[in-house]
């Protein structure tokens, strides 16, 4: 057994670190954050020239051909860094679903382009309020065209293609679904974008109006890849939840040290100290889950739908608890727009219902342990 | 990053599944799967007496204390083949539970510390299951404060004459050899002025009174020490540095990490997938999904915590004490499990015999017992301190007494 990363991976993990430290200080988190851009495109060209954007991506298709190991460590940095691009609809979800389910000709389209940082994807799934299910897919698919709503679609209306999930049928079966790539240049979209909690990544509605589509994959395959592409979306997630969380926790412990009152460090009474020590339990859990799932993922296992529903709990539960008691150990600072803590509370709490709420991913895990213990 | 064991390691777990197979006393699995608390009882017979006849058996074979060089009983082997034999030996290792403290702490003392005869002599035995040995550390001024201990050892020639008392002592009551920590100068810091000796349990003056526990069970006691004789050969580390010696031997109850730490739940798992409640199967219910789904993940985060831990030991890296967090997760855990189970059943939850109700009393039982893994071996409080500082790197707590000589220190009612 040797459940670590590699060398090598450790080393990818440090070069990403050493890059978004620079490139990616707090200062161009706000310039999001504040409006003044809708994501940091410098920064998303040189994750494209680091080869961070591709680095899941078969070579054949214009990727690095690492792997999803080097995928998770990435991710984990872009967590702690809050990068403002358009890193997880492009890569965990968009590039995945092409992985799972494209042809080879649209693979050649859109993967080199991913990977070169020239296209932005993500996944059209949700309609208003709920979670994942085929029952809230309403957004009607005949005769090669769309038409329907689609919200809150992540980085939508920075996109430049979509996958997007739509109703062929009315059995009431998950056969009903199908997916569908949408060139979102190519017309038949509106796009409107929604405020949100956290605005250093863009969320949007896109209405679909007799909109031109190619299938993905094969009619009435659409739920079942979903539900995989979900599963490896949350994995990569769970990591950026995590390298949140210990963002999170090394910033209140630095405060901690730092801020004297009473004429002691604050770090010096228990009541700080002990929730800090909290943070680092709930966030070690969380790291030991994700590596799990980051193995599941990476060797396609049979465990993966299980271990992703318990990495995303557990890193979703973990950096929610990091960023709130940061915002507590500054005390009145924490809740200043000056102090970065908001921007982790805020991502927290974004990246907590995106991919479906925690609510949803607990059902999910009882259901994926019951299926397991009775087979 | 994968789970497969080397060709070394198969053979090895080959080897283990092979001689467990042949040899386990097979008629206790039943009952030893049932009990989920570490803390468990067999219907007929004493668990001690069954554990030590599982680890002779063991020891003859070749099996016990594994990590442990051959000379004084172990295998030699590395902590990776530990742990696949712990893997291996499932619902039967927690027949070892009256071997742990003497194997976890009191026998790496003994060899750190111990002469190269002792060792040979005494730790053969400790692994064989022949003599139980138990740790005499805390005491009434002097649990968490451990420093804080007042049993007096004063030279006398060759000898330290030894009085006092000890508190909470696990197995006191069935041990042969226990690990003693004493004050031997009360006028420097606390901290400075202990020394650490082994002794036999059935030395003169050494009077043993059980404590019946919160839980109805009687596993500690209270040890009495009236003018109790130990030569001066039985010396831990020098005169004076029983601190760092005690240190030793937490931090050897660190590094046997693979040890297994009871959560609870799978036993809750499968209470409630198969537990009918008025409205259907309890697993079937929202609030009670949620319950179990964050059960799991903190179940599984302990798990894999453990196995990046038995990683970095793999590659020769010494865990340290964020290894903490195992008992201070599982702890709340296993209380906050039984509570639910108990709400589940309603009215009847409240029913501890075996043949009442669907749980058979074992989440009653859980109840009962779980209040002592928040206390035992480090309080939550202190594991919360632990991180804080040695993790986190925190300031320590204001010392009062730190600098302090020892019998300058303000007690109530020494
Ligand atoms: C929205 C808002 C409105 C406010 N309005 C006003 C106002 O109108 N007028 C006004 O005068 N003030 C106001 N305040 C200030 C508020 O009273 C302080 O923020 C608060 O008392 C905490 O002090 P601090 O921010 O200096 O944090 P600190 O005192 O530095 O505390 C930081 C952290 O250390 C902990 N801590 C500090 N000391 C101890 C200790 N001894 N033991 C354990 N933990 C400790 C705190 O609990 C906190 O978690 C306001 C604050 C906010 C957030
Ligand atoms: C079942 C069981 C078996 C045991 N077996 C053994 C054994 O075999 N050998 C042995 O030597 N001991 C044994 N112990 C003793 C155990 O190690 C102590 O009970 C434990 O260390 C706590 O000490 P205490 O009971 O004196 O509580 P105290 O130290 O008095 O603690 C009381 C409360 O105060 C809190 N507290 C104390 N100091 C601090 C601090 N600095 N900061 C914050 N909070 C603090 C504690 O967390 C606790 O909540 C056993 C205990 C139990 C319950």
């Amino acid at each position: 057994m040797n459940f670590d990363f590699s060398d090598e991976q450790k080393q990818m993990r440090d070069a990403a670190r050493k890059f978004l430290a620079e490139k990616c200080p707090p200062k161009a988190v706000r310039e999001v954050l504040e409006g003044r851009a809708t994501y940091d495109k410098a920064l998303w060209a040189g994750l494209a020239e680091m080869g961070f954007l591709g680095v899941a991506i078969p070579e054949q298709f214009g990727g690095a051909g690492a792997g999803h190991l080097e995928l998770c460590v990435i991710a984990e940095e872009m967590g702690r860094a809050l990068a403002p691009v358009p890193f997880s609809s492009t890569v965990y979800l968009a590039a995945e679903a092409l992985l799972l389910a494209g042809s080879d000709e649209q693979k050649q389209k859109w993967l080199p382009k991913i990977a070169s940082g020239e296209a932005i994807g993500t996944l059209a799934l949700f309609e208003g309020k709920g979670n994942p299910s085929p029952q809230a897919i309403k957004l009607q698919a005949s005769g090669g065209t769309l038409n329907g709503v689609k919200k809150p679609v992540p980085d939508g209306a920075i996109a430049d293609f979509a996958v997007v999930a739509a109703r062929t049928g009315s059995t009431g079966r998950d056969a009903d679904i199908s997916l569908f790539l949408v060139d979102l240049k190519a017309g038949g979209v509106d796009v409107r974008s929604l405020t949100n909690i956290d605005p250093t990544h863009g969320q949007a509605e896109l209405t679909f109006k007799n909109c031109k589509a190619e299938p993905l994959a094969a009619a009435g395959d659409g739920w079942g890849i979903l539900t995989q592409v979900l599963d490896r979306a949350a994995v990569l997630m769970a990591f950026e939840q995590v390298g949140g969380s210990d963002r999170a926790l090394e910033m209140g412990r630095d405060y901690a040290l730092d801020r004297i009152a009473f004429g002691r460090p604050i770090g010096s009474f228990q009541a700080v100290k002990h929730i800090l020590a909290d943070m680092y339990v709930s966030a070690t859990l969380a790291r030991s889950n994700c590596y799990y799932g980051a193995w599941a993922l990476s060797t396609n296992a049979s465990e993966l739908p299980e271990a992703a529903a318990a990495a995303r709990i557990s890193a979703t539960q973990a950096f929610q608890h990091c960023s709130k008691n940061n915002i507590q150990v500054h005390g009145g600072m924490g809740f200043t727009w000056e102090f970065d803590c908001h921007m982790y509370y805020r991502r927290a709490n974004a990246t907590a219902v995106t991919l479906g709420s925690l609510s949803y991913w607990e059902d999910q895990l009882i259901d994926r342990m019951r299926k397991k213990n009775a087979a | 990053m994968n789970f497969d064991d080397t060709p070394q390691e198969a053979e090895f777990r080959a080897t283990a599944r092979k001689w467990i197979g042949a040899n386990a006393p097979k008629k206790y699995e039943a009952e030893l799967s049932k009990s989920s608390l570490g803390r468990i009882r067999l219907e007929k017979e004493e668990i001690v007496d069954v554990g030590k006849a599982w680890q002779k058996k063991k020891a003859e074979g070749g099996w016990a204390c594994l990590h442990w060089p051959k000379e004084y009983g172990g295998r030699g082997a590395t902590p990776i083949e530990k742990v696949i034999w712990q893997q291996e030996e499932g619902v039967y290792g927690k027949l070892t539970q009256p071997f742990q403290i003497g194997e976890g702490m009191c026998g790496p003392t003994v060899m750190a510390f111990g002469s190269e005869e002792h060792k040979r002599h005494y730790l053969p035995k400790l692994a064989s299951g022949e003599h139980i040995w138990c740790q005499l550390f805390s005491e009434p001024a002097g649990g968490s404060d451990v420093a804080g201990l007042r049993t007096r050892a004063e030279k006398k020639g060759d000898n330290w004459i030894i009085n006092g008392q000890k508190i909470w002592t696990s197995g006191a009551h069935y041990s042969d050899y226990g690990l003693l920590i004493t004050r031997t100068d009360p006028n420097v810091p606390k901290h400075k002025g202990l020394t650490m000796f082994f002794l036999d349990m059935k030395s003169k003056g050494v009077e043993v009174r059980p404590i019946k526990q919160a839980n109805g069970m009687q596993e500690f006691n209270e040890v009495y020490f009236t003018d109790v004789v130990i030569p001066d050969s039985q010396r831990l580390g020098a005169v004076g540095d029983g601190w760092n010696v005690s240190l030793t031997t937490l931090m050897n109850e660190r590094m046997s990490i693979g040890s297994r730490l009871a959560t609870g739940f799978p036993e809750m798992f499968e209470f409630c997938s198969n537990l009918m409640t008025e409205d259907g199967l309890a697993i079937d219910d929202p609030a009670t999904r949620s319950k179990l789904a964050n059960w799991a993940v903190k179940a599984s985060g302990l798990k894999y915590t453990s196995y990046r831990a038995i990683s970095s030991l793999s590659k020769g890296e010494r865990p340290g004490p964020e290894n903490s967090i195992g008992k201070l997760v599982s702890g709340t855990m296993l209380q906050d499990i039984a509570t639910y189970a108990m709400d589940l059943e309603g009215a009847a939850g409240a029913l501890t015999g075996a043949d009442e109700e669907a749980a058979s009393g074992q989440f009653q039982q859980m109840l009962l017992s779980s209040p002592s893994m928040r206390i035992a071996g480090g309080t939550d409080e202190i594991l919360r301190n632990i991180i804080a500082e040695r993790v986190l790197g925190l300031p320590g707590d204001i010392r009062v007494d730190k600098d302090v000589p020892f019998n300058k220190i303000p007690t109530k009612g020494r």
